[in-house]
Protein backbone atom coordinates (compact mmCIF):
# COMPACT_ATOMS: atom_id res chain seq x y z
CA UNK A 1 0.00 0.00 0.00
CA UNK A 2 3.03 2.41 0.88
CA UNK A 3 3.59 2.51 -3.05
CA UNK A 4 -0.08 3.47 -4.36
CA UNK A 5 1.39 7.46 -4.47
CA UNK A 6 4.55 5.95 -6.52
CA UNK A 7 2.16 3.48 -8.49
CA UNK A 8 -0.49 6.86 -9.51
CA UNK A 9 2.20 9.16 -10.46
CA UNK A 10 4.26 6.59 -12.54
CA UNK A 11 0.63 6.36 -14.47
CA UNK A 12 0.08 10.03 -14.71
CA UNK A 13 3.49 10.20 -15.76
CA UNK A 14 2.92 7.63 -18.61
CA UNK A 15 -0.18 9.81 -19.81
CA UNK A 16 2.07 12.78 -19.83
CA UNK A 17 4.77 11.34 -21.72
CA UNK A 18 2.24 10.35 -24.66
CA UNK A 19 1.39 13.28 -24.62
CA UNK A 20 4.98 14.59 -25.57
CA UNK A 21 5.54 12.16 -27.91
CA UNK A 22 2.72 13.11 -29.73
CA UNK A 23 1.94 16.23 -29.75
CA UNK A 24 -0.73 16.34 -32.06
CA UNK A 25 -3.38 15.29 -29.42
CA UNK A 26 -2.27 18.31 -27.47
CA UNK A 27 -3.08 20.48 -30.95
CA UNK A 28 -6.23 19.05 -31.18
CA UNK A 29 -7.23 18.67 -27.67
CA UNK A 30 -6.83 22.64 -27.40
CA UNK A 31 -8.01 23.53 -30.99
CA UNK A 32 -11.64 22.03 -30.89
CA UNK A 33 -12.67 24.09 -28.02
CA UNK A 34 -10.88 27.08 -29.11
CA UNK A 35 -12.98 26.26 -32.24
CA UNK A 36 -16.12 26.28 -30.65
CA UNK A 37 -15.54 28.97 -28.73
CA UNK A 38 -14.80 31.20 -32.30
CA UNK A 39 -17.68 29.50 -34.37
CA UNK A 40 -20.43 30.48 -31.45
CA UNK A 41 -18.85 33.29 -30.62
CA UNK A 42 -19.26 34.95 -34.31
CA UNK A 43 -22.12 32.90 -35.49
CA UNK A 44 -24.54 32.66 -32.74
CA UNK A 45 -22.96 35.90 -31.05
CA UNK A 46 -24.49 38.12 -33.58
CA UNK A 47 -28.31 37.31 -33.57
CA UNK A 48 -28.96 36.55 -30.12
CA UNK A 49 -29.68 39.24 -28.06
CA UNK A 50 -29.27 39.23 -24.08
CA UNK A 51 -29.89 41.38 -21.31
CA UNK A 52 -26.60 41.26 -20.45
CA UNK A 53 -23.75 43.82 -20.77
CA UNK A 54 -20.90 42.79 -23.46
CA UNK A 55 -22.89 40.41 -25.32
CA UNK A 56 -23.92 36.55 -25.66
CA UNK A 57 -19.86 35.85 -25.33
CA UNK A 58 -20.15 36.28 -21.50
CA UNK A 59 -23.35 33.95 -21.89
CA UNK A 60 -21.36 31.81 -24.13
CA UNK A 61 -18.03 31.14 -22.33
CA UNK A 62 -19.35 29.60 -19.12
CA UNK A 63 -21.60 27.02 -21.64
CA UNK A 64 -18.50 26.56 -23.74
CA UNK A 65 -16.30 25.92 -20.94
CA UNK A 66 -18.31 23.23 -19.15
CA UNK A 67 -19.40 21.68 -22.92
CA UNK A 68 -15.47 21.40 -23.25
CA UNK A 69 -14.71 19.55 -19.37
CA UNK A 70 -17.90 17.44 -20.11
CA UNK A 71 -16.84 16.49 -23.53
CA UNK A 72 -13.32 15.25 -22.01
CA UNK A 73 -15.07 12.29 -20.65
CA UNK A 74 -14.76 10.86 -24.04
CA UNK A 75 -11.20 10.84 -24.55
CA UNK A 76 -11.19 9.54 -20.94
CA UNK A 77 -13.05 6.49 -21.81
CA UNK A 78 -11.52 6.35 -24.94
CA UNK A 79 -7.97 6.20 -23.69
CA UNK A 80 -9.05 3.18 -21.42
CA UNK A 81 -10.89 1.30 -23.60
CA UNK A 82 -7.61 1.26 -26.12
CA UNK A 83 -5.22 0.21 -23.47
CA UNK A 84 -7.62 -2.42 -22.62
CA UNK A 85 -7.51 -3.48 -26.16
CA UNK A 86 -4.09 -3.43 -26.98
CA UNK A 87 -3.27 -5.56 -23.70
CA UNK A 88 -1.63 -2.81 -21.44
CA UNK A 89 -4.61 -3.12 -18.88
CA UNK A 90 -3.61 -7.07 -18.82
CA UNK A 91 0.50 -6.00 -17.91
CA UNK A 92 -0.50 -3.52 -15.49
CA UNK A 93 -3.00 -5.72 -13.45
CA UNK A 94 -0.28 -8.66 -13.63
CA UNK A 95 2.02 -6.08 -11.92
CA UNK A 96 2.20 -5.97 -8.11
CA UNK A 97 0.83 -2.18 -8.14
CA UNK A 98 -1.47 -0.99 -6.29
CA UNK A 99 -5.58 -2.13 -7.46
CA UNK A 100 -6.62 1.90 -8.29
CA UNK A 101 -3.71 3.05 -9.55
CA UNK A 102 -4.18 2.04 -12.78
CA UNK A 103 -7.46 4.21 -12.91
CA UNK A 104 -6.65 6.91 -10.91
CA UNK A 105 -3.66 7.93 -12.61
CA UNK A 106 -5.30 8.02 -15.59
CA UNK A 107 -7.87 10.32 -13.93
CA UNK A 108 -5.06 12.61 -12.62
CA UNK A 109 -3.47 13.03 -16.18
CA UNK A 110 -6.41 13.77 -17.60
CA UNK A 111 -7.60 16.52 -15.16
CA UNK A 112 -3.99 18.08 -15.81
CA UNK A 113 -5.26 17.91 -19.72
CA UNK A 114 -8.26 19.60 -18.61
CA UNK A 115 -6.08 22.46 -17.03
CA UNK A 116 -4.26 23.10 -20.05
CA UNK A 117 -7.42 23.41 -22.02
CA UNK A 118 -9.28 25.75 -19.51
CA UNK A 119 -6.44 28.31 -19.88
CA UNK A 120 -6.33 27.99 -23.73
CA UNK A 121 -10.02 28.61 -23.54
CA UNK A 122 -10.09 31.27 -21.48
CA UNK A 123 -7.47 33.22 -23.05
CA UNK A 124 -9.55 32.77 -26.35
CA UNK A 125 -12.99 33.39 -25.01
CA UNK A 126 -10.97 36.84 -23.48
CA UNK A 127 -9.43 37.71 -26.80
CA UNK A 128 -12.92 37.83 -28.50
CA UNK A 129 -14.40 39.72 -25.82
CA UNK A 130 -15.59 37.82 -22.86
CA UNK A 131 -14.63 39.86 -19.29
CA UNK A 132 -15.66 38.36 -16.01
CA UNK A 133 -16.84 41.36 -13.71
CA UNK A 134 -16.91 39.33 -10.32
CA UNK A 135 -13.35 39.28 -8.63
CA UNK A 136 -10.97 37.14 -8.89
CA UNK A 137 -11.39 35.06 -5.92
CA UNK A 138 -15.31 33.85 -8.07
CA UNK A 139 -13.17 33.66 -10.71
CA UNK A 140 -10.78 31.48 -9.31
CA UNK A 141 -13.47 29.46 -7.60
CA UNK A 142 -15.49 28.99 -11.15
CA UNK A 143 -12.51 27.32 -12.78
CA UNK A 144 -11.88 25.23 -9.51
CA UNK A 145 -15.59 23.77 -10.23
CA UNK A 146 -15.06 23.11 -13.72
CA UNK A 147 -11.96 21.54 -13.26
CA UNK A 148 -13.82 19.46 -10.18
CA UNK A 149 -16.89 18.56 -12.66
CA UNK A 150 -14.26 17.71 -14.88
CA UNK A 151 -12.55 14.91 -12.71
CA UNK A 152 -15.93 13.84 -11.02
CA UNK A 153 -16.85 13.28 -15.38
CA UNK A 154 -13.91 11.52 -15.99
CA UNK A 155 -14.43 8.51 -13.44
CA UNK A 156 -17.95 7.85 -15.98
CA UNK A 157 -15.65 8.19 -18.57
CA UNK A 158 -13.34 4.92 -16.49
CA UNK A 159 -16.04 3.12 -16.18
CA UNK A 160 -17.69 3.16 -19.67
CA UNK A 161 -13.84 2.56 -20.84
CA UNK A 162 -13.88 -0.77 -18.86
CA UNK A 163 -17.47 -1.65 -19.39
CA UNK A 164 -17.73 -1.08 -23.22
CA UNK A 165 -14.09 -2.03 -24.55
CA UNK A 166 -14.02 -1.26 -28.02
CA UNK A 167 -12.55 2.22 -28.48
CA UNK A 168 -14.94 2.90 -31.76
CA UNK A 169 -18.05 2.04 -29.58
CA UNK A 170 -16.96 4.53 -26.40
CA UNK A 171 -16.62 7.26 -28.49
CA UNK A 172 -20.26 6.57 -30.09
CA UNK A 173 -21.59 6.23 -26.42
CA UNK A 174 -19.51 9.04 -25.05
CA UNK A 175 -20.85 11.65 -27.94
CA UNK A 176 -24.38 9.60 -27.40
CA UNK A 177 -24.08 11.04 -23.69
CA UNK A 178 -22.24 14.36 -24.09
CA UNK A 179 -24.15 15.42 -26.80
CA UNK A 180 -27.60 15.89 -25.67
CA UNK A 181 -26.72 16.86 -21.93
CA UNK A 182 -24.83 19.83 -23.23
CA UNK A 183 -27.87 20.84 -25.23
CA UNK A 184 -30.43 19.88 -23.10
CA UNK A 185 -29.15 22.69 -21.02
CA UNK A 186 -29.09 26.07 -20.76
CA UNK A 187 -25.42 26.30 -22.25
CA UNK A 188 -26.20 28.12 -25.62
CA UNK A 189 -29.69 29.59 -25.88
CA UNK A 190 -32.86 30.12 -23.16
CA UNK A 191 -34.11 26.99 -21.60
CA UNK A 192 -37.43 28.76 -22.25
CA UNK A 193 -38.34 27.59 -26.06
CA UNK A 194 -37.75 23.47 -25.31
CA UNK A 195 -41.15 21.77 -24.68
CA UNK A 196 -42.18 21.72 -21.29
CA UNK A 197 -40.68 18.06 -20.31
CA UNK A 198 -37.29 19.00 -21.51
CA UNK A 199 -37.60 22.16 -19.98
CA UNK A 200 -37.68 20.24 -16.87
CA UNK A 201 -35.02 18.36 -17.49
CA UNK A 202 -32.92 21.05 -18.56
CA UNK A 203 -33.17 22.28 -15.16
CA UNK A 204 -32.12 19.83 -13.35
CA UNK A 205 -29.41 18.76 -15.75
CA UNK A 206 -26.19 19.21 -14.18
CA UNK A 207 -24.84 20.74 -17.47
CA UNK A 208 -27.16 23.31 -16.72
CA UNK A 209 -26.19 23.69 -12.74
CA UNK A 210 -22.75 24.16 -13.79
CA UNK A 211 -23.42 26.92 -16.40
CA UNK A 212 -25.79 28.68 -14.03
CA UNK A 213 -23.41 28.41 -11.62
CA UNK A 214 -20.39 29.79 -13.34
CA UNK A 215 -22.13 32.17 -15.03
CA UNK A 216 -22.87 33.22 -11.28
CA UNK A 217 -19.28 33.09 -10.27
CA UNK A 218 -18.04 35.26 -13.25
CA UNK A 219 -20.87 37.77 -12.09
CA UNK A 220 -23.88 37.74 -14.57
CA UNK A 221 -27.06 36.77 -13.72
CA UNK A 222 -28.34 33.93 -14.61
CA UNK A 223 -30.35 34.90 -17.70
CA UNK A 224 -30.90 31.50 -19.49
CA UNK A 225 -32.40 29.77 -17.02
CA UNK A 226 -35.79 30.21 -17.73
CA UNK A 227 -38.04 28.91 -15.10
CA UNK A 228 -36.20 30.88 -12.29
CA UNK A 229 -38.20 29.40 -9.23
CA UNK A 230 -36.67 25.83 -9.77
CA UNK A 231 -34.46 24.44 -6.92
CA UNK A 232 -31.62 23.67 -9.44
CA UNK A 233 -31.89 27.26 -10.64
CA UNK A 234 -32.44 29.33 -7.29
CA UNK A 235 -29.42 27.19 -6.02
CA UNK A 236 -27.03 26.24 -8.93
CA UNK A 237 -23.43 25.92 -6.96
CA UNK A 238 -25.15 24.20 -4.28
CA UNK A 239 -26.67 21.99 -6.81
CA UNK A 240 -23.81 21.54 -8.75
CA UNK A 241 -21.70 20.70 -5.77
CA UNK A 242 -24.54 18.04 -4.74
CA UNK A 243 -23.58 16.40 -8.38
CA UNK A 244 -19.84 16.41 -8.51
CA UNK A 245 -20.09 14.21 -5.49
CA UNK A 246 -22.38 12.07 -6.22
CA UNK A 247 -21.17 11.48 -9.63
CA UNK A 248 -17.90 10.80 -7.37
CA UNK A 249 -19.56 8.71 -4.45
CA UNK A 250 -21.03 6.50 -7.14
CA UNK A 251 -18.40 5.80 -9.70
CA UNK A 252 -15.05 6.11 -8.06
CA UNK A 253 -15.98 2.40 -6.45
CA UNK A 254 -17.91 1.31 -8.81
CA UNK A 255 -14.95 1.86 -11.45
CA UNK A 256 -12.32 0.22 -9.68
CA UNK A 257 -14.36 -2.89 -9.07
CA UNK A 258 -14.87 -2.70 -12.44
CA UNK A 259 -10.81 -2.50 -12.83
CA UNK A 260 -10.51 -5.31 -10.07
CA UNK A 261 -12.89 -7.93 -11.68
CA UNK A 262 -12.42 -7.13 -15.83
CA UNK A 263 -11.22 -9.51 -17.82
CA UNK A 264 -11.09 -10.18 -21.78
CA UNK B 1 9.76 -29.17 -6.84
CA UNK B 2 7.24 -27.94 -8.74
CA UNK B 3 6.94 -24.12 -9.17
CA UNK B 4 3.54 -24.06 -10.73
CA UNK B 5 1.27 -26.45 -10.20
CA UNK B 6 -2.60 -25.95 -11.56
CA UNK B 7 -5.12 -29.01 -10.45
CA UNK B 8 -8.72 -29.59 -12.49
CA UNK B 9 -9.28 -26.06 -13.74
CA UNK B 10 -12.64 -25.35 -14.39
CA UNK B 11 -13.50 -22.07 -16.55
CA UNK B 12 -16.42 -21.28 -18.77
CA UNK B 13 -17.95 -17.88 -20.34
CA UNK B 14 -21.19 -17.16 -21.44
CA UNK B 15 -23.06 -18.74 -18.80
CA UNK B 16 -21.03 -22.45 -19.42
CA UNK B 17 -22.05 -22.06 -22.90
CA UNK B 18 -18.25 -22.41 -23.88
CA UNK B 19 -15.77 -24.36 -21.85
CA UNK B 20 -12.86 -22.92 -21.99
CA UNK B 21 -11.39 -25.09 -19.31
CA UNK B 22 -12.48 -28.54 -18.81
CA UNK B 23 -10.93 -30.13 -15.73
CA UNK B 24 -7.06 -29.13 -16.96
CA UNK B 25 -4.57 -29.74 -14.72
CA UNK B 26 -0.79 -29.34 -15.41
CA UNK B 27 2.47 -28.45 -13.36
CA UNK B 28 5.99 -27.46 -14.16
CA UNK B 29 9.25 -28.32 -12.19
CA UNK B 30 11.36 -25.64 -10.89
CA UNK B 31 14.00 -24.61 -13.78
CA UNK B 32 12.41 -26.33 -16.70
CA UNK B 33 10.62 -25.32 -19.34
CA UNK B 34 6.56 -26.54 -20.38
CA UNK B 35 5.84 -26.07 -23.60
CA UNK B 36 1.56 -25.82 -23.87
CA UNK B 37 0.86 -26.72 -27.40
CA UNK B 38 -2.36 -26.60 -28.60
CA UNK B 39 -4.54 -25.06 -31.76
CA UNK B 40 -6.26 -22.19 -31.19
CA UNK B 41 -9.05 -22.23 -28.59
CA UNK B 42 -7.71 -25.30 -27.12
CA UNK B 43 -7.51 -23.11 -23.60
CA UNK B 44 -3.71 -22.10 -23.82
CA UNK B 45 -4.54 -18.34 -22.85
CA UNK B 46 -7.13 -19.04 -20.35
CA UNK B 47 -4.77 -21.19 -18.72
CA UNK B 48 -1.88 -18.82 -18.46
CA UNK B 49 -4.60 -15.79 -17.59
CA UNK B 50 -5.53 -17.76 -14.24
CA UNK B 51 -1.70 -18.63 -13.28
CA UNK B 52 -1.09 -15.02 -14.00
CA UNK B 53 -4.00 -13.90 -11.50
CA UNK B 54 -5.56 -11.85 -14.30
CA UNK B 55 -8.54 -14.35 -14.30
CA UNK B 56 -10.52 -16.45 -12.01
CA UNK B 57 -11.42 -19.88 -12.62
CA UNK B 58 -14.70 -21.11 -11.62
CA UNK B 59 -13.15 -24.02 -9.84
CA UNK B 60 -9.75 -25.71 -9.23
CA UNK B 61 -6.68 -24.23 -7.58
CA UNK B 62 -3.77 -23.34 -8.61
CA UNK B 63 -0.46 -22.14 -6.98
CA UNK B 64 2.80 -20.45 -8.59
CA UNK B 65 6.17 -20.81 -6.42
CA UNK B 66 4.07 -22.29 -3.46
CA UNK B 67 1.46 -19.63 -3.46
CA UNK B 68 -1.90 -19.67 -4.18
CA UNK B 69 -3.11 -17.61 -7.16
CA UNK B 70 -6.53 -17.11 -6.39
CA UNK B 71 -6.41 -16.38 -2.39
CA UNK B 72 -3.07 -14.04 -2.61
CA UNK B 73 -2.46 -12.96 -6.29
CA UNK B 74 -0.70 -9.96 -4.79
CA UNK B 75 2.14 -11.82 -3.89
CA UNK B 76 1.92 -14.05 -7.07
CA UNK B 77 2.42 -10.49 -9.26
CA UNK B 78 5.52 -9.93 -6.87
CA UNK B 79 7.15 -13.20 -8.53
CA UNK B 80 6.01 -13.45 -11.95
CA UNK B 81 6.60 -12.36 -15.31
CA UNK B 82 4.44 -12.46 -17.73
CA UNK B 83 4.48 -11.41 -21.91
CA UNK B 84 2.88 -12.56 -24.92
CA UNK B 85 -0.29 -12.12 -27.46
CA UNK B 86 -2.45 -10.20 -24.52
CA UNK B 87 0.25 -8.33 -22.28
CA UNK B 88 1.02 -5.34 -23.95
CA UNK B 89 3.81 -2.29 -23.95
CA UNK B 90 2.14 1.10 -24.37
CA UNK B 91 3.17 1.61 -28.35
CA UNK B 92 3.00 5.19 -28.25
CA UNK B 93 6.17 5.64 -26.15
CA UNK B 94 9.62 4.18 -26.68
CA UNK B 95 11.21 1.30 -25.26
CA UNK B 96 13.52 3.35 -23.09
CA UNK B 97 10.02 5.30 -21.16
CA UNK B 98 8.38 1.81 -21.17
CA UNK B 99 11.02 -0.24 -19.18
CA UNK B 100 11.55 3.26 -17.05
CA UNK B 101 8.00 3.16 -16.35
CA UNK B 102 7.71 -0.96 -15.53
CA UNK B 103 10.52 -0.60 -13.28
CA UNK B 104 8.84 2.27 -11.06
CA UNK B 105 5.62 -0.22 -10.95
CA UNK B 106 7.46 -2.91 -10.23
CA UNK B 107 8.73 0.02 -7.23
CA UNK B 108 12.74 0.36 -7.99
CA UNK B 109 13.69 3.47 -7.72
CA UNK B 110 14.29 5.95 -10.27
CA UNK B 111 18.01 5.24 -10.82
CA UNK B 112 17.61 1.55 -10.52
CA UNK B 113 14.65 1.50 -13.20
CA UNK B 114 16.81 3.79 -15.52
CA UNK B 115 19.84 1.43 -15.32
CA UNK B 116 17.57 -1.44 -15.22
CA UNK B 117 15.91 -0.25 -18.34
CA UNK B 118 19.23 0.14 -19.89
CA UNK B 119 20.71 -3.26 -19.34
CA UNK B 120 18.05 -5.16 -20.23
CA UNK B 121 17.76 -2.77 -23.92
CA UNK B 122 21.78 -4.16 -24.38
CA UNK B 123 20.70 -7.42 -23.70
CA UNK B 124 18.08 -7.80 -26.25
CA UNK B 125 20.06 -5.93 -28.48
CA UNK B 126 17.75 -2.80 -28.11
CA UNK B 127 19.89 0.16 -27.62
CA UNK B 128 19.71 1.76 -30.76
CA UNK B 129 16.36 2.17 -31.31
CA UNK B 130 15.36 2.67 -27.14
CA UNK B 131 14.90 6.59 -27.78
CA UNK B 132 12.05 5.29 -30.59
CA UNK B 133 8.24 4.80 -29.95
CA UNK B 134 7.58 1.01 -30.18
CA UNK B 135 4.87 1.70 -32.84
CA UNK B 136 8.16 1.77 -35.54
CA UNK B 137 9.47 -1.53 -33.93
CA UNK B 138 9.61 -4.60 -35.88
CA UNK B 139 7.36 -7.55 -34.78
CA UNK B 140 10.16 -9.50 -33.66
CA UNK B 141 11.58 -5.72 -31.47
CA UNK B 142 8.42 -5.78 -29.87
CA UNK B 143 8.09 -8.67 -28.98
CA UNK B 144 11.47 -8.54 -27.26
CA UNK B 145 10.98 -5.60 -25.98
CA UNK B 146 7.55 -7.01 -24.47
CA UNK B 147 9.71 -9.83 -22.93
CA UNK B 148 12.10 -7.30 -21.66
CA UNK B 149 9.63 -5.61 -19.59
CA UNK B 150 8.87 -8.94 -18.18
CA UNK B 151 12.11 -9.38 -16.87
CA UNK B 152 12.14 -6.57 -15.12
CA UNK B 153 12.86 -8.03 -11.63
CA UNK B 154 14.26 -11.84 -12.18
CA UNK B 155 10.63 -13.26 -11.65
CA UNK B 156 10.83 -16.53 -10.23
CA UNK B 157 8.37 -18.28 -13.26
CA UNK B 158 7.62 -16.12 -16.40
CA UNK B 159 4.54 -16.92 -18.17
CA UNK B 160 5.33 -16.78 -22.29
CA UNK B 161 1.97 -16.78 -23.94
CA UNK B 162 2.50 -17.28 -27.30
CA UNK B 163 5.57 -15.52 -28.16
CA UNK B 164 6.07 -15.49 -31.81
CA UNK B 165 2.93 -15.66 -33.02
CA UNK B 166 2.65 -13.60 -36.09
CA UNK B 167 6.16 -13.46 -36.41
CA UNK B 168 8.28 -14.05 -39.70
CA UNK B 169 10.49 -16.67 -39.93
CA UNK B 170 13.71 -14.57 -38.75
CA UNK B 171 11.63 -13.13 -35.97
CA UNK B 172 10.90 -16.05 -34.81
CA UNK B 173 14.34 -17.30 -34.92
CA UNK B 174 15.28 -14.40 -33.11
CA UNK B 175 13.01 -14.94 -30.52
CA UNK B 176 13.52 -18.31 -29.71
CA UNK B 177 17.45 -17.29 -29.03
CA UNK B 178 16.36 -15.33 -26.51
CA UNK B 179 14.32 -17.44 -24.83
CA UNK B 180 16.84 -19.86 -24.79
CA UNK B 181 19.47 -17.63 -23.56
CA UNK B 182 16.54 -17.48 -20.01
CA UNK B 183 15.98 -20.99 -19.83
CA UNK B 184 20.00 -20.90 -19.96
CA UNK B 185 19.98 -18.68 -16.91
CA UNK B 186 17.77 -21.60 -15.04
CA UNK B 187 14.19 -19.12 -15.40
CA UNK B 188 11.11 -21.64 -14.58
CA UNK B 189 9.39 -21.02 -17.94
CA UNK B 190 5.49 -21.94 -19.25
CA UNK B 191 5.31 -21.54 -22.60
CA UNK B 192 1.92 -21.79 -24.74
CA UNK B 193 2.49 -22.09 -28.71
CA UNK B 194 0.78 -23.36 -31.51
CA UNK B 195 3.58 -24.36 -33.46
CA UNK B 196 4.74 -27.84 -32.55
CA UNK B 197 8.38 -26.74 -33.79
CA UNK B 198 8.33 -24.32 -31.36
CA UNK B 199 7.68 -26.60 -28.19
CA UNK B 200 10.31 -29.03 -29.76
CA UNK B 201 12.77 -26.65 -29.74
CA UNK B 202 12.32 -24.90 -26.76
CA UNK B 203 10.50 -27.09 -23.74
CA UNK B 204 11.55 -30.03 -21.80
CA UNK B 205 8.16 -31.19 -20.84
CA UNK B 206 5.08 -30.80 -23.51
CA UNK B 207 1.59 -30.73 -22.25
CA UNK B 208 -0.58 -31.11 -25.04
CA UNK B 209 -4.63 -29.36 -24.95
CA UNK B 210 -7.11 -29.54 -26.97
CA UNK B 211 -10.69 -28.31 -25.75
CA UNK B 212 -9.54 -27.44 -22.46
CA UNK B 213 -8.28 -30.72 -21.65
CA UNK B 214 -4.46 -32.19 -21.37
CA UNK B 215 -4.49 -34.70 -23.67
CA UNK B 216 -0.83 -36.34 -23.20
CA UNK B 217 2.27 -35.12 -21.40
CA UNK B 218 5.65 -35.64 -21.70
CA UNK B 219 9.05 -34.98 -23.61
CA UNK B 220 9.13 -34.57 -27.07
CA UNK B 221 10.83 -37.96 -27.54
CA UNK B 222 8.09 -39.61 -25.30
CA UNK B 223 5.06 -38.03 -26.61
CA UNK B 224 6.90 -39.24 -30.60
CA UNK B 225 7.64 -42.51 -29.09
CA UNK B 226 3.57 -42.56 -28.21
CA UNK B 227 2.98 -42.28 -31.85
CA UNK B 228 4.84 -44.63 -32.82
CA UNK B 229 8.97 -45.70 -33.48
CA UNK B 230 11.16 -44.70 -36.58
CA UNK B 231 10.24 -45.35 -40.13
CA UNK B 232 13.18 -46.07 -42.88
CA UNK B 233 12.56 -43.83 -46.00
CA UNK B 234 14.31 -44.75 -49.08
CA UNK B 235 13.77 -42.49 -51.84
CA UNK B 236 14.82 -44.21 -55.50
CA UNK B 237 14.92 -44.14 -59.38
CA UNK B 238 11.57 -45.60 -61.11
CA UNK B 239 13.81 -48.44 -62.11
CA UNK B 240 14.93 -49.68 -58.82
CA UNK B 241 11.48 -49.34 -57.02
CA UNK B 242 11.17 -53.45 -57.11
CA UNK B 243 15.04 -54.46 -55.94
CA UNK B 244 14.61 -51.86 -53.15
CA UNK B 245 11.08 -53.20 -51.91
CA UNK B 246 12.94 -56.86 -51.65
CA UNK B 247 15.75 -55.22 -49.85
CA UNK B 248 13.87 -52.95 -47.27
CA UNK B 249 11.56 -56.90 -46.66
CA UNK B 250 14.84 -58.30 -45.85
CA UNK B 251 15.88 -55.83 -43.03
CA UNK B 252 11.69 -54.92 -41.91
CA UNK B 253 9.49 -57.38 -41.30
CA UNK B 254 6.19 -54.93 -40.80
CA UNK B 255 4.12 -53.44 -43.67
CA UNK B 256 6.14 -51.57 -46.16
CA UNK B 257 4.78 -48.77 -48.19
CA UNK B 258 5.38 -47.25 -51.10
CA UNK B 259 4.49 -43.82 -52.39
CA UNK B 260 5.54 -43.12 -55.56
CA UNK B 261 9.48 -43.46 -55.88
CA UNK B 262 9.87 -43.70 -51.61
CA UNK B 263 9.75 -47.00 -50.01
CA UNK B 264 9.41 -46.98 -46.32
CA UNK B 265 8.59 -48.93 -43.63
CA UNK B 266 8.95 -49.39 -39.91
CA UNK B 267 12.33 -50.57 -38.10
CA UNK B 268 13.53 -51.29 -34.31
CA UNK B 269 17.20 -51.24 -34.58
CA UNK B 270 17.62 -47.75 -35.83
CA UNK B 271 21.35 -46.72 -37.53
CA UNK B 272 22.04 -50.40 -37.98
CA UNK B 273 18.84 -50.74 -40.00
CA UNK B 274 19.94 -47.91 -41.93
CA UNK B 275 23.39 -48.91 -42.27
CA UNK B 276 22.30 -52.87 -43.54
CA UNK B 277 19.65 -50.54 -45.75
CA UNK B 278 22.80 -48.92 -47.43
CA UNK B 279 25.54 -51.69 -47.40
CA UNK B 280 22.93 -54.11 -49.36
CA UNK B 281 21.19 -50.95 -51.72
CA UNK B 282 25.35 -50.22 -53.03
CA UNK B 283 25.70 -54.76 -53.40
CA UNK B 284 22.62 -54.15 -55.60
CA UNK B 285 24.19 -51.13 -57.04
CA UNK B 286 21.56 -48.94 -56.15
CA UNK B 287 21.69 -45.22 -56.01
CA UNK B 288 19.29 -44.08 -53.81
CA UNK B 289 18.05 -40.63 -54.08
CA UNK B 290 17.66 -40.37 -50.65
CA UNK B 291 17.38 -41.88 -47.31
CA UNK B 292 17.26 -42.28 -43.48
CA UNK B 293 15.33 -42.29 -40.14
CA UNK B 294 12.46 -40.17 -40.26
CA UNK B 295 11.12 -40.12 -36.59
CA UNK B 296 6.98 -38.62 -36.23
CA UNK B 297 6.82 -35.01 -36.00
CA UNK B 298 4.56 -33.08 -33.52
CA UNK B 299 2.60 -32.69 -36.05
CA UNK B 300 2.07 -36.63 -36.12
CA UNK B 301 1.59 -37.09 -32.99
CA UNK B 302 -1.37 -34.28 -32.82
CA UNK B 303 -2.66 -35.86 -35.37
CA UNK B 304 -3.30 -39.02 -34.02
CA UNK B 305 -4.03 -37.73 -30.41
CA UNK B 306 -6.23 -35.69 -31.32
CA UNK B 307 -7.41 -36.70 -34.71
CA UNK B 308 -7.19 -32.97 -36.17
CA UNK B 309 -4.13 -30.84 -37.17
CA UNK B 310 -3.27 -28.48 -34.80
CA UNK B 311 -2.99 -25.62 -37.06
CA UNK B 312 -5.39 -26.32 -39.08
CA UNK B 313 -8.48 -26.60 -36.70
CA UNK B 314 -10.42 -23.35 -37.01
CA UNK B 315 -10.14 -23.45 -40.78
CA UNK B 316 -11.47 -26.83 -41.31
CA UNK B 317 -14.81 -26.41 -39.18
CA UNK B 318 -16.35 -23.75 -41.32
CA UNK B 319 -15.10 -26.01 -44.49
CA UNK B 320 -16.96 -28.84 -43.59
CA UNK B 321 -20.09 -27.10 -42.68
CA UNK B 322 -19.97 -25.43 -45.90
CA UNK B 323 -19.81 -29.17 -47.98
CA UNK B 324 -22.70 -30.40 -45.88
CA UNK B 325 -24.71 -27.59 -46.97
CA UNK B 326 -24.15 -28.08 -50.63
CA UNK B 327 -25.18 -31.65 -50.38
Amino acid sequence: MKYVISDVMTITKRQLLQLARIPEVLVFSTIQPVMFVLLFRFVFGGSISTGQPGGYVQLLMPGIFVQTVAFTLAATAVGLAEDMKKGLIDRFRSLPISRGAVVIGRTFGDALLNILVLTVMAAAGYAVGWRPTSGSLSIALAFLFLFMFGYALSWIGIYVGLAVKEARTVQSVGFLVTFPLTFLSNAFAPTTGMPKALQYFAEWNPVSTMVAACRQLFGLKNEFGATASSWPSQHPLETSLLYMVLLMVVFIPLSIRKYKNTSN
Amino acid sequence: MKSVIAEHLVKTYRNGEVKALDDLSLDVEEGTVLGVLGPNGAGKTTTVRILATLLKPDSGIATVAGIDVIKHPDKVRELIGLSGQYAAVDETLTGWDNLVMFGRLYHLGKAASVKRAEELLERFSLTDSARRPIKTYSGGMRRRLDLAASLIVQPKVLFLDEPTTGLDPRGRQEMWGVIQELVKGGVTLLLTTQYLEEADQLADEIAVIDHGKVIARGTSDALKKQVGGERLEITVENADIDKTQEIVSRISTSAIHTDIRTISAPVTTGSIALMEALRALDEAKIHPLDIGLKRPSLDDVFLSLTGHVAEEEVIAQPVKKKRGGKK
